[in-house]
């Protein structure tokens, strides 16, 4: 049997939507003139730390973060 | 002195009730729109004579009046004409939402006014990642 209804172009490249859509904002992001652009980048900046938990035990916390330390 | 016992508001008691879609007989002479992202809006209900979205099934003009649908958006440009004037801004992906009571919402991560494009950082970006796709 073939594969079911046509895939967008995003999803047969290996993509989730919001992957898709979030580099899409990125690059537009990217074409900003200057004070717009800081501002942009700088309100989607990321900063936290998640840690997997085994056994009732925390794990070493995988640390992302966009901002200088 | 008596302490404020109500209970606390909602996010939907700010909401302002939407007209009905079914009682809405005549076709309204304007649409509403809405043109929002996550972190601002663009405005909410301004009302317009048409917009033009670009769907991914093509470029698509919403007049009053038009009939409900969803549509996904692609890259592109979104034209609002009011009067004699149009403004277009830039939006990365995003949604469309047509009511049926001639109110459009339309949803993008990022909203730019063409006026914010810098012209040299696009054909710049164009040419790298062209060249990244040819190699």
């Amino acid at each position: 049997m073939a594969s079911s209804a046509a895939v967008p172009f995003w999803r047969s490249a290996g993509m989730t939507y919001i992957t898709y859509s979030n580099l899409c904002a990125n690059l537009v992001r990217q074409c900003l003139k200057e004070p717009y652009k800081t501002e942009s980048l700088t309100r989607e900046k990321v900063h936290f730390s998640a840690s997997q938990w085994v056994d009732g035990k925390p794990e070493k916390p995988t640390t992302r973060s966009d901002s200088p330390e | 002195l008596v302490p404020n016992l109500d209970p606390p508001n909602t996010p939907l008691t700010f909401f302002q009730p939407r007209p009905s879609a079914a009682s809405a007989e005549p076709i309204p002479p304007k649409l509403t729109i809405k043109l929002v992202s996550p972190y601002s809006s663009q405005f909410s209900n301004k009302q317009v004579d048409m917009v033009t979205v670009p769907s991914t099934t093509g470029q698509t003009g919403i007049l009053p009046g038009h009939l409900a649908s969803i549509s996904e958006l692609k890259p592109s440009l979104v034209s609002i004409h009011e009067g004699n004037e149009v403004t277009n801004y830039f939006i990365s992906t995003g949604f469309a939402f047509v009511h049926s009571n001639s109110i459009a919402d339309v949803i993008a991560v990022e909203t730019v006014p063409t006026e914010h494009v810098d012209p040299v950082s696009v054909r710049n970006g164009i040419l790298e990642y062209t060249r990244k796709m040819n190699t």
